[in-house]
């Protein structure tokens, strides 16, 4: 496609938009020409933002029957060699484990967003949530590797949809951008251009006879083939050994099942991304993500005013969960404080990493928002050793 | 005609020699639906390298990996649905999907019909054999009415479902049915499924010996062959139900067609118009 064609070309480098129109331009940016999706609030607005985008673009949109189905045509795309993406909320975000799974097994990029809204069940439609920390890394059945990004700013939706692209490609992955509905619906500007150059999918080349699709050292990805290029390769959800068909052979399934699970572990200071404000000197040390830890900063600045050392650390890439940044940040603080919409989920994560001795958190699960007030008076009083 | 042709076809050009032997049971009918479809690829001289199959989970589903091509075994019930979203990014491609009975009217119904309302370029078999081989032998949707399996044991008392009569109300471009019994006819059928230009469905009776043949004490595959070609199932076509493809006999070949445009092709002819408004927009 020729630069002058982009749907992005005429329009100003910065714009307006709300987070979920964000993510649609970053998609369009970062190469996407699939989307599969169904209506689901608070999402919805990138999927139909989409259906006007793809087309500009010579990319393909189209609703599915349910949200199993998209997740999969989704799949299905990508297994075709073009970049594709799925955007839902708590309720289809469960359906999507499914199909999430076999992505991760089978090692096919995609990106999934997952605009966060009150649970369980239909929950709180319209209403900001964070509690699908958890679901978002362990969602599926079995063992698997996956990658979690947590923007906190539409100009981050932006950036980070791009950055979900290239570690997808990169490393033969799904990627799941959570975000709360909050940000999704919040106004901000963007400044179109801005984020990394997304990567190729490492492909098959050289003879037939030689390909193997999942032959890689440990911890590597190994090149996928593009259908129609010659390969004529298979594709299963079933424990697969190098030559990708089947296999039971115990020795064979440790060592490629092994290799998969410790392909982004071997690669985590390329996929791990963090914040730290005010960290080196702080007493208390608050760690949030998304609306909350937009919420910190204000409290950050409140407490600071006060003359309270207080510092936020804020991780980019929840999942791999940035430990050795945390417990860097962590180092000299007395206390510990996590903010977040939901009973405990990211404070279960900084107790394993932290112990649990000087970890306290602060949660709200009422559809509202946390107070920068609430944060800031928590914090203070944990700085002044008074819990 | 498919069967003047056949001295030329050599099934091994097809198959991927690695794989053999495969695993399905000795009599097993779908390795004669395996067969047929290799045979109709033939015969449309498809280009190995363009051909994709997606399949899902269950005997049917396994078939993939013997054809020599792209093969994708996605997960339970949804192949049609990966078929669809790879049919739409990649038109050049020839992709058909084998599915079993199981697989494509019970988890996957809700795909099926919105595959056969789509109407997009993608020829889909459905093997149906009753009864869901691959995890023992329990009563599936195209059961028929009072035959045993391992979950009726008093027999099934469920009607079981026309799955012709169902992708055809549902608006699929090319409907038929066919039985193991009859190689070339059956190839015949997949033949002229695979020129459809939209969304082609094949019902393929196929038998499950070991388990449904062996449960309901139907003999040998042999025996089981020499049923279908006797009475093709009357038992499960007896039921009151007035539908087009329910009456005492039950019908075979093509049962519907439609000429409704594929939707991938009135896809990209819409976007193409949109792309030149937006291009006339820009030069004012
Ligand atoms: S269980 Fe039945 S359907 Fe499956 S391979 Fe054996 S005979 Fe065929």
């Amino acid at each position: 496609m020729n630069a002058a064609d982009s749907p992005l070309a005429a329009r100003p480098a910065v714009q307006l938009v709300s987070g979920n129109h964000a993510c649609a331009l970053g998609a369009v940016a970062a190469g996407c020409r699939f989307f599969a999706g169904y209506p689901i609030t608070p999402s919805s607005e990138i999927a139909e933002r989409l259906s006007r985008a793809l087309p500009e673009v010579d990319g393909v949109f189209v609703q599915m029957e349910d949200e199993l189905a998209s997740m999969a045509a989704v799949i299905g795309a990508s297994m075709g060699g073009v970049k594709a993406m799925t955007a839902t909320s708590g309720p289809g975000f469960s359906l999507k484990q499914e199909n999430l799974g076999y992505a991760a097994g089978a090692e096919i990029p995609c990106v999934i967003v997952n605009v966060m809204r009150g649970g369980p069940s239909t929950g709180m439609p319209t209403r900001p949530s964070q509690a699908d920390i958890m679901q978002s890394r362990w969602g599926s059945h079995g063992d698997y590797p996956i990658i979690v990004l947590t923007p906190a700013s539409v100009r981050e939706i932006y950036t980070e949809t791009i950055r979900a692209f290239a570690l997808a490609e990169k490393f033969r992955t799904p990627v799941i951008l959570l975000y709360d509905q909050a940000i999704a619906q919040l106004t901000e500007t963007v400044q179109l251009g801005d984020g990394m150059p997304c990567a190729e999918r490492l492909w098959a080349s050289g003879a037939r006879e030689a390909y193997r699709p999942y032959a890689a050292a440990p911890g590597a990805v190994p090149a996928m083939a593009r259908p129609g290029d010659g390969y004529r390769s298979h594709t299963t959800g079933l424990n697969h050994a190098e030559d990708g068909f089947p296999t039971q052979h115990p020795e064979t399934v440790e060592r490629n099942l092994g290799r998969l699970l410790t392909k982004l572990d071997s690669h985590l200071e390329e996929i791990a991304s963090w914040e730290c404000i005010d960290c080196e000197d702080a007493d208390v040390l608050i760690v949030a993500i998304g609306i909350s830890a937009r919420a910190s900063r204000r409290a950050l600045e409140q407490c600071r005013s006060r003359g309270l050392r207080v510092g936020l650390f804020r991780p980019l890439t929840l999942w791999p969960f940035p430990e050795n940044a945390l417990q860097a940040a962590a180092a000299h603080a007395r206390s510990v404080l996590v903010p977040e919409l939901n009973t405990g989920q990211l404070r279960l994560e900084v107790e394993r990493l932290l112990g649990r001795d000087r970890v306290a958190g602060l949660h709200r699960i009422d559809g509202e928002p946390i107070a920068p007030e609430q944060i800031a008076a928590r914090a203070e009083s944990l700085a002044k050793g008074t819990p | 005609m498919i069967v003047d042709s056949a001295p030329a076809f050599d099934v091994r050009e097809y198959l991927r020699k690695e794989m053999m032997p495969h695993f399905l049971c000795p009599g097993c009918g779908h390795g004669i639906a395996l067969r047929a479809l290799l045979w109709a690829l033939h015969e449309l001289k498809v280009d190995k390298d363009k051909l994709a199959v997606v399949s899902g989970i269950g005997c049917a589903g396994r078939l993939s990996a013997y054809i020599d091509a792209s093969t994708f075994h996605v997960t339970h019930g949804r192949p049609l649905a990966y078929a669809t979203g790879l049919a739409l990014a990649r038109p050049d491609l020839r992709v058909v999907v084998i599915s079993g009975d199981g697989d494509c009217l019970a988890i996957g119904g809700n795909h099926l019909i919105h595959a056969c309302r789509r109407n997009l370029k993608i020829t889909c078999l459905m093997l149906n054999n009753e009864v869901y081989g691959m995890t023992g032998g329990q009563v599936s949707p195209t059961t028929s009415e009072m035959r045993v399996t391992t979950t009726t044991p008093l027999g099934n008392s469920e009607p079981h479902f026309d799955a012709c009569a169902l992708a055809a109300a549902a608006g699929a471009g090319f409907v038929g049915r066919e039985g193991t019994r009859h190689v070339p006819k059956l190839a015949e059928l997949m033949l002229a499924g695979l020129e459809h230009p939209g969304f082609s469905f094949i019902e393929v009776l196929s038998d499950c010996t070991e388990i449904f043949g062996r449960k309901n004490e139907m003999g040998s595959s042999s025996e089981m062959i020499l049923r279908q070609k006797s009475e093709l199932r009357p038992e499960a076509y007896r039921d009151t139900v007035d539908t087009p493809f329910r009456a005492n006999e039950l019908p075979t070949g093509v049962l519907a067609k439609n000429a409704r445009p594929e939707y991938g092709a009135a896809y990209r002819k819409a976007a193409a118009a949109i792309k030149a408004a937006a291009a006339k927009k820009g030069r004012k």
